[in-house]
This record gives C-alpha cells, structure tokens and sequence, in this order.
C-alpha cells in the first residue's frame, strides 16, 4: 500500500463523521439537507480560527460542533415554521453561511502551521503502525480516527434506539403516523437537521486540522460527497438495520477516498475529483437499478436463446 | 367523555371554492359509547374525525374531551387522549422500522420522549403478550420491519398501537375499506373485541350499511355538514339497511336519494 493509500483511509475517517451527518438527513429524516456545504466549511473556519487565537483545539472543535447544530437548527426553523421548502432553506443557510465563514476567517484561507490541533495531538500520540511482513495496512493515526468514529457509531446507534430516536426516525417514515402519537415533528425535525450539522461541522473542524488549513470553499460540493459515501456504503454493505446501515456509511466513506486515490494515481487532476465524484454518485444510483432490470430478464433470454432463435 | 358543542368548519371561505364541512354540529358522547358514522361523500365524516383528533382546529365552537377543552390543543398536543386507526393500512405504521420499534412509540403516546431506550426487555414481553392477542403471528416477529407485513396485519398492528394504551377516544376511519372482505372481518372482530375489552369510547367511520348497524351502540348518520339523524341503540337494533335508506329519505325531505342510495350501500 503506497501513502496516498494511508491518506485515503485517514481521510476517509474523518469525512465519515460528516458522512454519518448526511446520513441522519438523507436517509433517517428523508430530508434533502443542502446546508452541509456550509455547515461544513463553518466547523473548519470557526475552529482554525479559535485554534490561532490559541483555544485549545478540543473546545474549539466542541464550539464547531454548537456551531453546525445552529446551522442546522436554523435550516430546520426555515423550513418547519417558515414553510420554506426544504431544499431552499439548507440553500439559503448555506449562501448565508458563506459570508459567515469568511467574516469568521477575515481572510478566504486560514493556514494552521505550527499550531498544536488535534491532528498534532493524535500525531503525538506515537500509535503504531499496523503492519503485516512489512506492509504497512493501517497508520497509528488511522487506528486512532478508527476507533474515535466507531465510537461515534455507537452513540449515533444508542440516539437512534432511544424514544426520542424512534421519534426522529418515524418522522422520516410516516410523519403522518407520528403525529398521531403524539410527537411534534416540526421539533424532530429542527433536532435531527441540527445533530446533521453538527456532526458535519465537526468533520469540517478535523479536516481543517488535519489538512492544516481552513478554506472558504472547502465545503463546496459536500453534500454530494455525503451522498456518495452514504449510498456508496448502502449499495456495497447492505442497510438492513441501523447498526448495519451507519457502519455501511462509514465504509462507503473509505471506500470513496479510495476510488477518489486511484482515479488521482491513475494521473487525472484533483480538479477533476468533483466530476469523479458525480460519477460515483450516479453510477451507484443507477447500477442497482438496471442490474434488477438485466437480471429480471435474464429467464426470458435463456429460454429464448433455447429454443434457438435468439 | 366528548362534547362537541356547535363546532363550524368551513373551507376556503369568502371564495367561489367556498364549502362548509360542518355547520355548528353539536354531539354529546358518553364514556363507553361506541358510535358508527354513516354518511354520503362530502358529507363532513372526515372534517368531523379531524376536528377531534385536532387535525382540524375549528372555525367557531369548542372540543372538550374528558372535560378538558382541547377545541385549540394540535394533533400532537391532544394524542394523549385520542387514539385514531386510518382507512389506509400503510398510513398508521412507519414501515422502515420493525414490529417492536412501532409498538414502543405507541407505548409512548402523548409521554414526553427521553434517551431511554424505546424497546426494553419488560417492554417487549409486554408486546408479545399484546400481538398474541391478533392471532397473525406477529408476537414472534418483533423485529420483523412493518413493511413486510401484509395490509390485514399491518391494520391489525394499528389497530393494537391505537389502543393498547387505552386512549380516552378511539377513532377508526373507514379501517376495513382498503382490505378484502375475509381480512375486512378479521378486523372488525379485533375492533370489538379490543373495544370490548378496554371499555374504549369509539367512533367508527363506515361506508358500509350492515356494518353501521351491526357495530357499536349508537348511529349518527352526516349529511351536508349536519347531524341528520342520531339512532339509540334501541332502535338501531332493529333496523335493517333497507330501514336505514328510508330514514334518511325522510330525513332529507324527500329529496331524491338515487346518487346516495349507491354511495352508501
């Protein structure tokens, strides 16, 4: 395994935290959250910020992480109380975020040489590389994220589990069904987009730290990345149940950066990573469909093919 | 246990579209009762059902359900007191989550949600016991997704997760129109059973005559967003459809009936 190879998975790491975020919106509360691009952008500007301003980065990441769920919780105001329509309200957040982020920053990029961030702090740990007969299979740091976003796994399962979960994920389901039992789904709604952002913002704040800088556009085209990883996971891994379904989100992260690794070793420009990435998303949204196609008319072409005249 | 006193819904008022759904209806229910709803489309049964649900908030009048006045309360602000099963069979089940997780929001009605864990062994065993009762099965199937069950059992599952918590009022919406007629039965024993055996007050929307007069203690029939006729259960017991047909006649001024004939048989 070469060392993009390792960067590939670090990195898919630390976006399946906003893979996860994506994955609340898109698939538990069936709502097409546009507001990632900024929310993410957000959680890295305010944290590069503060870090330089010398907080410490785990409050300045915990305050990125308040931050994105305003950001979310805004969306979800706009759309439940405002009657936006929800794909206009995450992209009115998001436009709206954009100035933000830059009034946050006072410049479009913040670098953060030199500063003590978590990536330093998990650098600084000395985990040891897992290595078999010499290769190298996982950093010491990506044994680290690993473990750090199957601990996120669990909570978000555990949330899920809970009464308050059942509610938010019913509200996705049959929102109709949901009210009649008693819930307010404009407020599940508003608590679900909120944790979204939050863990969205979360992942922009550890991109930015591990990348070492924080840039205005680095949220653009987020969402899509999102998309990818969370339907990417759900078509290689499976998403029968919500154990399955977050770790099959978090997979799909990993496996994006991979396909995203390959294609730049294979000599195509990182400018071209967003077309890439629109490819991904297509051709994992289209091949489950015409493959039941094809493989629903397969009887009928034996037989024709049988009877010789095919 | 229900007093609807002289509640007015009207749609698109002030517009060529204008329809009034109801007209100040009054209706008195007391504890126990179970009452069958007969009436022509159009006639106000669904405005009716909404407005005690709280999908509907009324115009003018008040709503007070087990004395407390609801008539402004919402949907969810009032589902503590009121258990409601829908005409579709997919619209009172969340499909993508299974058996017990949908049990365990119904188990919560009207509660205030915590992190606690919705399913909990003590709950589980508590709805084996409920599903038993349906006789489908379903008591070994918790964590079977409610989008593989057939339409008879998923109306089965709503009508055990609008009950089992005995609700103060329980409202069935046309609950056995969507389904074939053996599974159509099915659940009409299931409702009386379950009616029976809580003691539930009822009101029980229907398109179909014999089941109006068959079903419950008491017969309202709508029409044009008015209470038409109000039959005890004295007199209900005696009546046949053909009976029924008549009073209506007569209740309309002898206005023809030959479009609502059809509709209601």
């Amino acid at each position: 395994m070469n060392l993009a190879l390792h960067g590939a998975i670090e990195q898919g790491l630390l976006f399946a935290i906003m893979a996860l975020g994506v994955y609340l919106t898109f698939r538990i509360l069936n709502f097409p959250d546009l507001t990632v691009d900024g929310s993410f952008a957000l959680g890295g500007a305010l944290a590069a910020r503060l870090i330089i301003e010398g907080t410490n980065p785990f409050l300045a990441t915990l305050m990125a992480f308040v931050a994105g769920g305003v950001a979310g919780i805004f969306t979800g105001v706009l759309h439940t109380k405002g009657k936006i329509n929800g794909l206009l309200a995450g992209i009115l957040t998001m436009i709206a975020l954009y100035s933000i982020n830059l009034r946050i920053m006072g410049k479009a990029n913040l670098p953060l040489l030199r500063e003590d961030t978590l990536y330093t702090f998990v650098k600084d740990l000395g985990v040891p590389n897992l290595a078999v007969g010499g290769v190298v299979f996982f950093t010491g740091v990506a044994l680290v994220f690993l473990i750090g976003i199957l601990l996120l796994k669990a909570i978000i399962d555990w949330f899920l589990q809970t009464d308050l979960g059942l509610d938010i994920r019913a509200t996705g389901d049959n929102s109709k069904m949901i009210r009649s039992f008693g819930a307010n789904t404009d407020t599940t709604t508003i608590i679900g987009l909120g944790l979204s952002n939050a863990l969205v913002a979360v992942s922009g704040a550890w991109v930015a730290q591990y990348q070492g800088f924080a840039d205005v556009g680095m949220g653009i085209g987020m969402i899509v990345i999102g998309l990818a990883s969370v339907i990417v996971g759900e078509v290689l891994f499976g998403s029968s149940s919500i154990f399955r379904a977050t770790l099959a989100v978090i997979l799909g992260s990993v496996v994006y950066r991979l396909v995203i690794a390959l294609a730049l070793d294979a000599g195509l420009n990182p400018s071209d990573m967003k077309l890439i990435t629109a490819l991904i998303v297509i051709i994992a949204l289209t091949v489950p469909a015409v493959a039941k196609s094809v493989w629903k008319r397969q009887p009928f072409r034996a037989t024709k093919g049988g009877r010789g005249d095919a | 246990m229900l007093k609807i006193s002289r509640v007015r819904k009207v749609f698109n008022e002030g517009t060529v579209n204008e329809k009034i759904a109801l007209r100040e209806i009054n209706l008195n229910v007391t504890p126990g009762e179970f009452i069958t709803v007969i009436g022509s489309n159009g006639a106000g049964k669904s405005t009716l059902m909404n407005i005690i649900s709280g999908g509907l908030i009324p115009d003018t009048g008040s709503v007070i359900i087990d004395g407390k006045n609801v008539t402004k309360l919402g949907e969810h602000k009032r589902a503590s007191f009121v258990g409601r099963v829908f005409q579709d069979p997919m619209a009172g089940t969340a499909p993508n989550m299974t058996i017990e997780e949908n049990l365990a929001i119904a188990y919560a009605r009207g509660k205030r949600r915590t992190l606690s864990f919705g399913v909990n062994n003590r709950k589980r065993e508590l709805f084996r016991e409920q599903l038993r009762q349906l006789d489908q099965g379903l008591e070994n199937r918790l964590k079977t997704k409610v989008g593989f069950l057939s339409g008879g059992q998923r109306q089965a599952l709503s009508l055990l997760m609008a009950t089992f918590t005995e609700p103060k009022i329980l409202l069935l919406d046309e609950h056995t129109a969507a389904l074939d007629p053996k599974r159509a039965q099915l659940i009409v024993d299931l409702t009386q059973k379950v009616v029976e055996q809580y003691k539930l007050t009822t009101i029980m929307v229907t398109h179909n005559m014999e089941q109006a007069l068959n079903m419950g203690n008491r017969l309202l029939m709508l029409h044009d967003g008015g209470i038409i006729l109000d039959i005890p259960q004295e007199k209900k017991q005696t009546m046949k459809p053909q009976d029924l047909l008549r009073a209506f006649e007569q209740a309309r001024g002898g206005e023809s009936f030959s479009e609502d004939r059809y509709l209601l048989s």
